[in-house]
């Protein structure tokens, strides 16, 4: 036999998970919320997700490969989480152009200008959906009327948050809780339906991709400052982004504390900026830019919540 | 035992592979040639004090040295000295090493003689004089360890058979057939160093071993099983020492100064056999497994055997065997060469096949936090890869890079497979040199 053996620095065994097998077990997580706003908002719906999709896996190749020349980024499977979560941010009716542009935004000036997957500071999805919002106000808040699941009981196009904030408008009524659960309603693509965003989050914690930390402080926050705000704390949870952001947005690895004290700072902060600007500011909706405030903190709050080490000795 | 309140130390869940649990410790026939190192412990290598053409017997001295921290090394076969060359440690170190040729006969040399112990100084001199040192992996030389500075404050003895590692089951071979051994060495070592309780901390994945030492201690005040929870390290120093007492071993000290002594089973249960026989340590109980060895088992084996003689005689390799480890697969060296001798410290030879050794890419680090959730010591792994990248000596400092014991849980859970242990491991060095 040859003498030549490889040569590697332990350990030796490793667990088996990889960068894509999370990346892949996020898009398991949000197949149920896809499904959903197809039966919701129909073929567009699909067809929105699928260009993002497609979309910004073009743009991390054409920036990683073709523009920089380091190595090819696409099968870590990050850009198909980025695209498609931009995409559950979109109202169903949006020129595609503008979703495209959105993910150029989202994956080449967010993501791979600070150093691509893991040296982001901000969340990609969420500055491209800002980003859109801040750009085309008018389209991003043009909200298609709902579907039933068969076609049928249409409910008001507008969002909820929109109807509430806005009452003076004579605005349609409010969907009943049930349609809110079950997703419909007017609103981003992927956000309407809890029951599937949930049946996700709930995978993602099962799966130890996420914990449970995030979600449950951020929604007890929202719930907590809605009840001191004079709001009804059921519809401020699932009438807007909070479910998909507290799950899917503010979980984000890169741009969220990792450690789990810092989770918490961060997630209720998540939850005050977000009711702060629900209650006060003129935007009916804030679960984006509190994610993006949040992001920015995070490396801070990582440095306050170091722990320490096991018999480790201050000097 | 650690209060209720107080916090579990982390870990990893490793696939256990205790292929060879049932395997009962066969001792192999004498090689033709044994490659006999100087250096087998921490600390100083020793000086050959044979001379090519001599004839040695199993059991004389081979090396020593007056340094303080290093430990004897005897012959482990009788024959004839063919060479006396340089050696190259798994590790990396260069010493000498004692070649010898053997004539199969295993003369034992006639000096040897149990020693007489009725004291402590009596009880260090002879385990120095039987070469021991910590069998569990370390090799940090026994006699130093029995005599701390402050004997004093040390009350507590731990005896380790966490054996946490993946595959290796000779520890567990050892609780079941040489129970009475170890309990011999218990008691000695209590009684010398007036120590007044101990407690055997055993992983829950070995029952049998837990049911044999349980059954073992019962007429014994003071000493008892810890069942500990089968998560990689338990079976780490630091580890054991706070499961089974609840103390914590401070940066820069030794456990003594948290008043414990930590023993491995093979060592307490050689201290004991030596004891009793005078012959010193000269040959291992070890585990021979992975997926290229034809029959996996333990097998007890002269120090100095090469790999390739004891493969042989687990029947020899079955597939190409791509990568040799010395020790287990959480924190075993990988050697080049099945020409590598055993040493006093190895507990495994694992020589895995193409399937066991696939290798991984490093890719951009996704800051998931496991590595995090992973450290026993609650280390950023993470942030001291960047830190050791960016060559920030002060960062690597402030992060405690010191106080990791590369038992690699990092590097095992990381999703962009980095190489977080090593770069701890070259981290430490780093600082080493910057002060």
């Amino acid at each position: 036999m040859s003498n030549l053996k490889v040569i590697a620095p332990a350990p030796h065994f490793r667990s088996g998970e990889n960068t894509s097998s999370i990346m892949l077990s996020v898009v398991a997580a949000l197949i149920p919320a896809v499904v959903i706003s197809f039966l919701v908002f129909g073929p567009r719906a699909l067809l929105l997700e699928a260009v993002c999709v497609v979309a910004s896996v073009f743009f991390e190749y054409l920036f990683r490969v073709l523009m920089c020349g380091r190595d090819n980024t696409i099968w870590d499977c990050s850009a198909i989480v980025t695209g498609l979560l931009l995409a559950f941010n979109l109202p169903v009716g949006i020129p595609l152009w503008m979703a495209v542009l959105g993910c150029a935004v989202a994956i080449i000036v967010t993501k791979q200008l600070f150093g691509g997957i893991g040296q982001n500071f901000a969340n990609p999805a969420i500055v491209g959906r800002i980003f859109l919002l801040v750009s085309f106000g008018g389209r991003m808040t043009t909200w298609a009327a709902p579907n039933g699941y068969f076609g049928v009981d249409a409910v008001s196009g507008a969002t909820p948050l929109a109807i509430l904030k806005n009452p003076e408008l004579g605005l349609k009524p409010l969907p009943d809780m049930l349609n809110m659960l079950l997703g419909i309603r007017g609103g981003s693509v992927g956000e309407t339906c809890i029951v599937a965003l949930l049946i996700g989050g709930v995978y993602l914690i099962w799966k130890k991709v996420i914990t449970a930390t995030t979600p449950v402080v951020f929604l007890a926050t929202i719930a907590v400052l809605s009840l001191c705000f004079g709001l009804n704390p059921a519809y401020e949870l699932v009438a807007g982004g909070a479910v998909l952001g507290a799950f899917f947005m503010a979980t984000d690895y890169a741009t969220s504390p990792v450690t789990e004290s810092g989770k918490v700072i961060f997630a209720l902060g998540c939850g005050i900026i977000t009711m702060l600007i629900r209650a006060f500011a003129s935007y009916p909706e804030g679960v984006s830019f509190s994610i993006l405030l949040m992001n920015i903190l995070t490396p801070h709050i990582d440095n306050l919540t170091r722990k320490k080490p096991f018999g480790g000795v201050v000097k | 035992m650690p209060s209720l309140f107080s916090k579990a130390l982390n870990g990893v869940s490793v696939k256990h592979c205790k292929n060879t649990a049932n395997s009962a410790a066969v001792r192999m026939p004498v090689p033709d040639k044994v490659v006999i190192p100087m250096i087998q412990h921490m600390g100083a290598p020793c000086e050959p004090l044979v001379k090519v053409k001599d004839t040695v017997t199993v059991g004389q001295l081979l090396g020593d040295t007056d340094a303080f921290l290093s430990a004897p090394i005897h012959s482990s076969v009788s024959g004839t000295v063919t060479a006396i060359e340089e050696f190259i440690t798994p590790g990396g170190d260069k010493c000498k090493s004692v070649v010898i040729t053997t004539d199969k006969l295993q003369t034992p040399c006639p000096d040897l003689a149990p020693p007489v112990v009725n004291s402590r100084e009596d009880l260090i001199k002879a385990v120095r004089a039987c070469g021991l040192v910590g069998l569990g992996g370390a090799g940090f030389p026994t006699h130093i360890k029995l005599n701390p500075k402050n004997l004093a404050d040390v009350d507590t003895l731990v005896i380790n058979g966490a054996e946490c590692e993946p595959f290796i089951t000779c520890d567990m071979r050892l609780m079941l057939e040489r129970t009475a051994s170890i309990v011999d060495g218990i008691k000695v070592v209590m009684k010398y160093l007036e120590l007044t309780s101990c407690v055997i901390g055993i992983e829950s994945n070995k029952p049998e071993a837990i049911a044999a030492m349980t059954e073992a201690v019962s007429g014994m005040e003071n000493v008892r099983v810890l069942t500990m929870k089968a998560l990689y390290p338990r079976g780490a120093e630091k580890v054991i020492i706070y499961e089974a007492t609840g103390r914590v071993v401070e940066e820069g000290k030794l456990p003594a100064d948290a008043g414990v002594i930590a023993m491995n089973v093979a060592t307490i249960s050689k201290l004991a056999d030596y004891l009793k026989t005078g012959m010193p340590l000269v040959e291992k109980m070890l585990t021979v497994d992975g997926g290229a060895v034809a029959e996996p088992k333990n097998i007890i084996a002269p120090i100095g055997t090469a790999i390739k003689d004891m493969i042989a005689f687990c029947g020899g390799y079955k597939s190409e065997p791509k990568k040799l480890l010395m020790g287990g697969p959480m924190m075993g060296i990988s050697v080049y060469s099945d020409d590598f001798p055993l040493l006093k410290n190895n507990n495994a030879i694992l020589a895995f096949d193409e399937a066991q050794c696939r290798p991984v890419k490093e890719s951009a680090c996704i800051r998931c936090g496991r590595c995090l959730r992973a450290c026993p010591f609650d280390l950023a792994p993470a942030a001291m890869d960047k830190a050791y990248h960016m060559g920030n000596v002060d960062k690597l400092r402030e992060l405690k890079v010191n106080l990791c014991m590369e038992c690699g849980c990092c590097s095992y859970v990381c999703p962009a497979h980095r190489e977080l242990a090593m770069y701890n491991k070259l981290g430490k060095r780093l600082l080493r040199e910057a002060k």
